[in-house]
């Protein structure tokens, strides 16, 4: 097409184009805008609001009492036991759950008979309900009819109850965590493994590195940006974590085994705390958009 | 990763550990899962002596009277419903905004942008007590829609970046030749843009679908009424109702996830891509 040729069809196309561009901006941009604000961005502005009353969710708020939410909260040992459990799940997924996943991608990115097989199976418990992964569990954990039990009768033992103790019950809860989300992050590093320039690695083992060295110093290193997200997953995961703990303690026995949301669930929902509630979650709000924050700027910022 | 060394002998000792490694964690995996459905065919008397062999009286009464019961139906019935409009309206909701995003260049466009995709940073736990008093004001509590909007809205970000990625690669002479030929963008989105992005919108419908199927905490807070709940709310009353009787709940449990892991075999690539699609940036 000529330069002329091109100019003429821009000016006969102008006119209705632009018309075209305004009908969309104005039909198909408002709803997701509208929604978003509606039930995302609005509430966390509310809950900053509501919590700086003491107020049980009916009629309009109207006992302020400023920052006293706050206060409560911070004084709640429930509250730090709930955060302690964050850091350990945290601790769990980047001492264990990490470096299996790790270990069994560099495994399963070959192909052999049966590899696919394992990556599905492996895969599998990530897409169950939090919900049933939990009441599978809390079947595996009872101290009557589970396999743990069984387990234990096997060598004369009486049973735990693992899930009633407040020394087992967050261990219990961990075990499930890894059980569950190890596949995930599997998953991750297989398409980053499988997406690794193969060239690179090969010229190390020209060059006589051998088997191990060249996993060191070539393969994990070229794994850092997923490990880094990895670790982001996991951390983002551990914030939310909550229908997993329902089925299996409901964050008991004696709160040892609560999570951020699972304590807010029972100390501001289940109780229409509304004000109490909110200043959770505007805590647990300031967490995570810290973390993320801070987390892209240190370690992801090459991405 | 070298395939120099994929012909060595069996007996190699690094062979072996990760045959043996491989297994134990199939068996970690397996076990709970396959407990589970076995446990479903077994008495309570016989769960209690036998919780990992085969069942040796297969009971399939537990299976059978959960089929017939109009319970578990009706609650895959809600859960459908939920899952469906979320899906629906995410889709049309997303790719829309997603076009406008990559295709009209406006005052202020990449602003909006960062401001949707501010959804990715926090969960909706974290307001959920003023989510719950808006629901309520808009009079949606205890309605489908009082879940699957919220649904939708906190679904948004992720979908929005996604597709917006995707439509972003068709060619832009596509749409300069549309528009010569006299189509209009909302022709080109509905006739050209769609179409062709049923991959990402396959992978989009997915990964909403899995979450909205499998939530707990939104139906939870939105939802009063039994005959509406989704079934991770029916499946946590039914533990409830049957608290000890294993053999029951073990077979409810099962007849629950059987779609899921139905539904996972056959979408497989969708799911995975879909799930892990954060790993690819863009």
């Amino acid at each position: 097409m000529g330069v002329a040729g091109g100019m003429v069809q821009q000016v006969t196309v102008r006119g209705p184009s632009w018309d075209g561009r305004l009908t969309v901006l104005i039909l198909f941009l408002p709803p997701a805008l509208l929604l978003f604000t509606l039930f995302v961005v609005l509430p966390i502005g509310e809950a900053a609001w509501y919590s700086a009353f003491n107020w049980n969710g009916f009629g309009r708020p109207s006992n302020w009492i400023g920052f006293d939410n706050y206060r409560f909260v911070l004084e709640t040992r429930a509250f730090w036991l709930a955060l302690r459990n964050n850091g350990l799940i945290i601790a769990v997924s980047l001492a264990i759950q990490l470096p299996l996943a790790l270990t069994l991608a560099l495994m399963l990115a070959e192909r052999f008979r049966g590899a696919v097989a394992l990556r599905t199976l492996f895969f599998m418990p990530y897409i169950l309900a939090e919900i049933a992964t939990g009441l599978i569990f809390s079947f595996v954990y009872d101290g009557d009819y589970g396999l743990v039990a069984s387990i234990w009768r096997t060598f004369g033992a009486e049973p735990p109850h693992l899930l009633a103790s407040t020394d087992t019950a967050m261990l219990a809860v961990l075990i499930v965590i890894v059980w569950k989300y190890f596949g995930f992050h599997m998953m991750l590093f297989i398409a980053a493994l499988q997406s690794l320039d193969k060239s690179l690695i090969e010229a190390a083992r020209i060059d006589g590195a051998t088997r191990s060295q060249a996993l060191r110093h070539v393969v994990i290193p070229l794994l850092y940006p997923t490990i880094r997200l990895s670790v982001f997953f996991a951390i983002v995961g551990s914030l939310q974590l909550f229908d997993l703990v329902m089925p299996l303690t409901r964050g008991g026995p004696a709160d040892s085994s609560n999570t951020m949301v699972s304590f807010l669930y029972n100390n501001g929902i289940s109780r229409m705390r509304v004000g109490y509630g909110s200043a959770i979650g505007v805590i647990l709000f300031a967490i995570c958009v810290t973390f993320a924050f801070t987390y892209k700027r240190w370690f992801m910022r090459d991405e | 990763m070298s395939s120099a060394e994929t012909n060595r002998s069996p007996f190699d000792p690094a062979v072996l550990f990760k045959a043996v490694f491989l297994a134990v964690v199939a068996v970690f995996v397996l076990v709970p899962l396959l407990a589970t459905l076995l446990g479903g065919f077994k008495s309570l008397g016989e769960l209690r002596v036998n919780p990992f062999g085969l069942p040796r009286h297969w009971e399939w009464q537990n299976y059978a009277d959960i089929l017939f019961s109009g319970r578990y139906w009706q609650l895959l019935r809600n859960s459908l419903i939920i899952s469906t409009l979320t899906v629906a309206l995410t889709l049309i909701v997303a790719s829309m905004a997603a076009f406008t995003f990559a295709h009209i260049k406006f005052y202020g466009s990449s602003m909006l942008l960062s401001y949707l995709t501010l959804g990715l940073l926090f969960p909706a736990a974290t307001a959920v007590l003023p989510l719950f008093i808006k629901v309520r004001d808009l009079g949606l509590l205890d309605t489908y829609f009082g879940v699957a909007l919220p649904q939708v809205a906190f679904s948004l970000a992720m979908s929005v970046l996604l597709l917006r990625r995707f439509f972003k690669d068709i060619p832009y002479e596509l749409l300069e030749a549309a528009l010569v030929d006299g189509c209009s963008y909302v022709k080109f989105f509905r006739y050209v843009t769609l179409p062709l992005s049923r991959p990402i919108l396959a992978t989009v419908g997915t990964i909403t679908f899995v979450n909205s199927w499998n939530a707990y905490l939104l139906p939870l807070v939105m939802l009063n009424t039994d005959a509406l709940y989704p079934w991770p709310l029916g499946i946590m009353v039914y533990q409830g109702e049957y608290s000890s009787e294993w053999h029951l709940i073990l077979a409810f449990i099962t007849l629950t996830i059987l779609p899921t892991i139905i539904l996972f075999l056959l979408a497989q690539k969708h799911i995975v891509a879909g799930l892990t699609a954060g790993a690819v940036k863009g």
